[in-house]
């Protein structure tokens, strides 16, 4: 079991207001929260912004489950890069006999994994995995490649905490593009700066840093650290509660990591390779950090920003 | 220093993945630059300590130190690998 990282003073002071205003449900596990209406409506209109922002470049939708074949977890290499954040689908295989022994262990709340397997599917860790095999499938790309908005769904990532900005399932709205390496980090560099915009016109205190991944062990530092030198990451971080500002927002150029696992290429000749690159928006992060900045009653928080949302 | 560069040659024939056979780099040839991928530099850093059993100071765990053979040799020389 992952260790459960406490949260600040501040940020469990944070949760407990957000659960007594209703927006969060406690569910009696660090980072597994419902939520109230006040947070879906702010939610939903936050991802109805970037929708918006989207469409001007005519994306392709996909929409896939929260869950992911193992198997293309697997061809990754998540579990080399980040083994701690991995939550893999397991199911009982037994006969009735083990059925009952199972059940007896669960009624008393004892151990009861001893008759469960692994089976094909994990939960979902990151919004645009699924997109990777899906384009290269289809063949070599046209010159210019593809934008697919891959939608906000639900994925996951056990750490179980009590900051209310660290969620093991929580919702990511990706956007993928696939083709030239000029073309993607262009594109990655242009939404950057879009999304600072985004953010800003809701009234956060918005500000982009180069980041890396949470990656794993000894191993992890030196991605990270080589991640970081070639600027492969960008974060908008923006102040929600503890001593540092929270990322929000993610921009990462994956150069052929994806590419050269699935055989995306490009149409033409000579190297043909595709980049890939992608963004992701923590919708809940971003909800957070708006009833951070404008309160808990969204009837006192400034008239523009409630129209640029829709509340 | 030839038996030190050897084996750090065979570990980045096995490990680092490179587009160009690693006999015709020089020793201070950039190994990303022929094609050694971040997640291979991880796996060339794992097979150096392995085959050295030495472990690389957590301030040697960057980038420019699975740079090229020659940088390298001057990390492991510096954890106390003989030459």
């Amino acid at each position: 079991m992952a260790d459960f990282r406490p949260g600040t003073p501040d940020q469990e002071e944070f949760l407990r207001d957000l659960v007594g205003a209703g927006y969060l449900i406690e569910s009696g596990v660090p980072g597994v929260y419902g939520r109230g209406d006040a947070f879906e409506r702010v939610r939903l209109g936050f991802d109805a912004k970037v929708t918006a922002a989207s469409e001007t470049e005519s994306p392709e939708h996909m929409v896939f489950p929260p869950l992911l074949p193992r198997r293309q977890m697997e061809d990754v290499g998540y579990l080399k890069s980040f083994p701690h954040l991995a939550c893999t689908v397991f199911a009982f295989e037994g006969d009735e006999e083990q059925a009952a022994e199972q059940e007896q262990r669960a009624d008393n709340h004892e151990d009861w994994s001893g008759h469960q397997r692994m089976t094909d599917l994990v939960l979902k860790p990151a919004a645009c995995y699924p997109v990777y095999p899906a384009v290269a499938a289809r063949g070599a790309l046209a010159p210019g490649g593809v934008m697919v908005d891959a939608g906000g769904t639900y994925v996951f990532r056990h750490e179980p905490s009590g900051d209310p900005a660290r969620l093991q399932a929580f919702h990511q709205r990706e956007i993928v593009r696939i083709g030239e390496p000029e073309t993607v980090v262009g594109w990655r560099n242009r939404w950057r700066d879009r999304s600072l915009e985004l953010l800003r016109s809701v009234g956060l205190d918005a500000t982009t840093d180069v980041a890396s991944d949470p990656f794993f062990g000894r191993a992890g530092r030196l991605l990270a650290r080589s991640q970081r030198s070639q600027e492969l990451k960008f974060e908008v971080v923006v102040p929600i509660a503890g001593p540092e500002p929270t990322a929000v927002a993610s921009f990462n150029y994956h150069q052929d990591h994806f590419s050269s696992v699935y055989g995306i290429e490009m149409d033409g000749d000579g190297d043909t390779t595709a980049h890939t690159a992608c963004l992701g928006f923590g919708l809940e992060r971003i909800t957070l950090a708006l009833v951070r900045a404008h309160g808990l009653d969204q009837d006192r928080w400034p008239a523009a920003v409630r129209e640029e949302l829709g509340l | 220093m030839d038996e030190m560069n050897d084996q750090i040659r065979r570990v980045i024939r096995e490990h680092g993945h490179l587009s160009v056979d690693i006999d015709s780099l020089a020793d201070d040839a950039d190994l990303y630059q022929a094609g050694m991928a971040s997640h291979a530099s991880v796996n060339v850093m794992i097979a150096l300590e392995d085959a050295f059993d030495v472990e690389f100071l957590d301030s040697m765990l960057k980038r420019s130190v699975f740079e090229s053979v020659d940088s390298i040799a001057q990390a492991l020389t510096e954890v106390g690998v003989e030459a």
